[in-house]
């Protein structure tokens, strides 16, 4: 179908539902602790402004994390649907560890979900916390989860195989805690916590430009650069810890970013800032290079080896344009945040952060930037890890479902029309729920969806669980 | 083996998805008899009464194809490609409906839109889901370890009706919902529903029931062979008292019976099932144990399932009980 065949369409297909998936956790994880931080100084505090600041994301993550949950079911079904050969093989390592982030996380977030939404004068002001506390807690555990499961897809440990060629747990510890996971997960939660401080600094930086004087747009614009200075230079250590435990498990994959077609087995390796990588010739052209530096930050001395492209077979090498670029915009994405978070930073030293207007409009520059930072460095972990779907072991082609091309590629145009139609009309739902402002009145007739009246507020600790009365 | 592990996870698995069918089963409905509200109020009321709890209602989906992926990777390997056109159908129209919830009270223009969007999705994933069982029911051809049939093997006269007959059930339980959970005006509209539904749905329950012993000898042995014979027998009776208390408590305005006895009714039916299909998971061909993943993966997970289960089944009753009783139409929001 279109010239392409089931395989490809069945790749577009996972790339495009993933990719648009990823969107919205890497939001709503930041933005669920986020709103326990303001219900918790609320709590705290007592002041005013982090509960109009509450109230006002709170409207936000709803709708962002509906669209994460119903994309979300959508991931659950599809490697089923299009990777079969996979589930089968795989399923008896990652489906547990995927049933422990249901069973551990989803149902957390979305149990508590609706006291946290509609529930603050039944219960109370603590329990509220406590509720908007589980939330947060449940998006993190779902992304421990997930990204086990990613990272032993890369650097797989603790199986055996059996005799139907299903891959078996052997060693849950070493499933669960493989080579990259914590690397992986440290650097994919502190992206959510830094996608989230770009897009409230955005929107604090907005209402600023308008009118400096608002309380609730001064305490989230601050709390926003407050929180970049801080986890925008963990990040980016972070991050190169993460690229030394690519060399040392997935080097084809670290070749293919640093752009390394030839081996540098005395060291010495030039890190190469730009140039068109050309896979046929194998060379990277027009590149401008610092020379020793790449055998510096990966080996941090100038005389150890670097692997290369060409010590891999050709069908063994991911596609190395997508992965170098994807790569660097990764990379200076997290500079322009260090950049950003420094800049506020000296400001707000010098008693100018709420009164800089170029401050206030680069931010909102880099309001997007986290989700671009985001896609691309998936792109880069998981075009680098091709031609694998478990790393070394089972081939991306040998994985697929025994799916009819054409059923693969009418589902994929069904799922590209209706996720932009509908994510498209969500976002642009939230932007004007941003463009509205904190402590502005809702105009009369904007209720939303609304609670039952019960009698009296439930304690947190009744254990008379009856849905009726 | 003292304990069956496989044994023990199908039958949490089907716990899982009864769970899902009677929680989600009751939201879909709201969203199926939407446009019979006939004012923006009514609206507003109905979709009130499920905003709360329909995220952790579908959670259970996600645990039912989850598990199903984790404990039975064959049975997932092979079920979702022969369903690949009913299940990509259902995750669509579940966004359609899953968007409507925030996206209807951000608009005044298009709200009419996502009310559209409400039902349709809610309607066609009913439809999807019933069509799938339907499909699971009649049999799955299975050859090695791959589904071994056709794009469109799921489409039949049966699958239909099983669709038709969870459009039916479903309503019934959103019917029955909205008579204990709301006043007035759309209570009044929905104990109108609920009895032409519970006759429609009684009917068409029935009429599955009839013919699914003859689509496979073995569900034929099953159900007229001793000593299943006297729970077939039972089945029925049951039925018939739920009906009664279903009746007696639309008549005397008993609220909470009618949903109640809609409930029993489903799983009265999903017992049914699990009898005729036991112990296939993938019907005709592979049984429980042999598309269970190893011990070890059963074990890790039961482990962290019967802890984890409980709490689930307590916090969410929690929620329920926070949103008990009449929903009050004049809160909102904020």
């Amino acid at each position: 179908m279109f010239g392409f065949d089931a395989i490809e369409l069945a790749r577009i297909q996972f790339a495009f539902t993933v990719s648009f998936h990823i969107i919205f956790p890497a939001f709503s994880i930041g933005l669920a602790s986020y709103l326990a931080v303001l219900n918790g100084s609320h709590l705290w505090t007592g002041r005013e402004v982090y509960l109009t600041l509450f109230n006002y994301w709170k409207k936000i993550f709803a709708v962002a994390f509906g669209m994460g949950v119903v994309s979300g079911i959508v991931m659950s079904y599809q490697f089923g649907t299009n990777w079969s050969v996979f589930s089968d093989r795989a399923g008896p390592v990652i489906g547990p560890l995927m049933g422990y982030e249901v069973l551990s996380a989803f149902f957390l977030e979305a149990g508590f979900l609706g006291v946290m939404l509609f529930g603050r004068e039944k219960v109370g002001a603590r329990a509220h916390f406590v509720a908007t506390l589980m939330v947060a807690i449940g998006t993190l555990g779902s992304a421990f989860w997930i990204l086990s499961v990613n990272s032993w897809m890369q650097t797989p440990q603790g199986h055996a195989i059996n005799d139907v060629g299903q891959f078996v747990p052997a060693d849950w510890w070493a499933i669960v805690f493989n080579p990259s996971f914590p690397y992986r997960l440290v650097h994919m939660v502190l992206a959510a916590y830094l996608t989230t401080a770009l897009v409230v600094g955005a929107v604090g930086g907005w209402h600023l430009l308008r009118d400096r004087t608002i309380a609730g747009a001064r305490t989230m614009f601050s709390m926003a650069m407050g929180m970049l200075i801080v986890v925008a230079p963990l990040q980016i250590f972070a991050g190169d810890l993460h690229g030394l435990n690519t060399l040392e498990y997935q080097p084809a994959k670290l070749a293919a970013m640093e752009g390394h077609f030839e081996p540098h087995p005395e060291g010495g390796a030039p890190l190469i800032l730009f140039g068109i990588p050309d896979a046929a010739n194998e060379t990277v052209r027009y590149q401008v290079e610092i020379p020793y530096l790449s055998s510096l930050i990966l080996t941090h001395d100038l005389t150890s080896p670097l692997p290369g492209l060409t010590d891999f077979p050709v069908d063994e090498r991911p596609p190395v344009g997508i992965v170098f670029w994807s790569f660097r915009i990764m990379v200076a994405l997290g500079f322009a945040m260090l950049g950003l978070g420094l800049w506020a930073l000296v400001l707000r030293l010098r008693g100018k952060m709420y009164d800089h207007r170029w401050l206030h409009r680069t931010a909102i520059a880099m309001g997007p930037a986290g989700f671009v930072a985001v896609l691309a460095g998936w792109i880069t972990t998981e075009v680098g890890r091709q031609p694998w779907t478990v790393y070394g072991l089972l081939s991306t082609n040998d994985s697929v479902a025994p799916v009819e091309a054409a059923a693969v590629g009418s589902s994929l145009l069904a799922f590209i029309v209706i996720y932009f139609m509908l994510f498209g009309a969500g976002t642009f739902y939230i932007l004007r729920l941003m463009g509205k402002g904190p402590g502005s009145a809702p105009p009369m007739g904007d209720l939303g969806p609304t609670r039952t009246a019960g009698v009296t507020p439930a304690p947190a600790a009744d254990n008379d669980f009856i849905p009726t009365e | 083996m003292v304990f069956d592990l496989a044994f023990i996870w199908a039958g949490l698995i089907a716990f899982a998805v009864l769970a899902y069918v009677i929680l989600d089963g009751f939201d879909l409905g709201v969203g199926i008899l939407f446009p019979l509200m006939r004012t923006e109020a009514e609206k507003d009321l109905a979709m009130n009464t499920v905003a709360p709890v329909w995220d952790g209602n579908e959670t259970w989906l996600v645990l039912g194809g989850g598990g199903l992926f984790a404990v039975f990777p064959l049975a997932y390997a092979v079920v979702m490609p022969a369903l690949y056109v009913p299940i990509i159908v259902m995750l669509l129209a579940l966004v359609f409906r899953g968007v409507a919830f925030e996206f209807r009270w951000r608009t005044k223009r298009a709200k009419v839109l996502w009310d559209l969007s409400f039902f349709g999705g809610s309607l066609v994933a009913t439809l999807a889901q019933g069509v799938a069982l339907g499909a699971l029911v009649q049999g799955i051809a299975v050859e090695g370890r791959a589904y071994a049939g056709g794009n469109w093997d799921w489409l039949t006269p049966f699958s239909m009706l099983t669709g038709v007959a969870l459009v039916a059930g479903y309503a019934l339980l959103g019917a029955t919902w909205l008579v204990m959970k709301t006043e007035g005006p759309v209570r009044a509209t929905a104990h109108r529903l609920s009895l032409w539904l519970g006759g429609a749905t009684l009917a068409l329950v029935g009429l599955v029931s009839l013919i699914t012993p003859f689509l496979n000898p073995l569900y034929l042995e099953r159900w007229f062979s001793f000593p299943n014979a006297l729970f077939s027998a039972f089945v029925p009776a049951l039925i018939l008292i739920a009906a009664f208390v279903f009746h007696k408590g639309l008549r005397e305005g008993r609220d909470a019976w009618p949903f109640l006895s809609a409930l029993a009714l489903f799983v009265l039916s999903f017992v049914g099932l699990g009898i005729s299909f036991y112990p296939y998971m993938v019907p005709p061909s592979l049984t429980i144990w042999e598309v269970a993943a190893p011990d070890e993966s059963l074990w890790f997970l039961l482990a962290g399932a019967l802890v984890l289960v409980p709490m689930i089944l307590a916090y969410t009753g929690y929620a329920y009980w926070v949103f008990r009783g009449k929903v009050d139409p004049a809160t909102g929001y904020h």
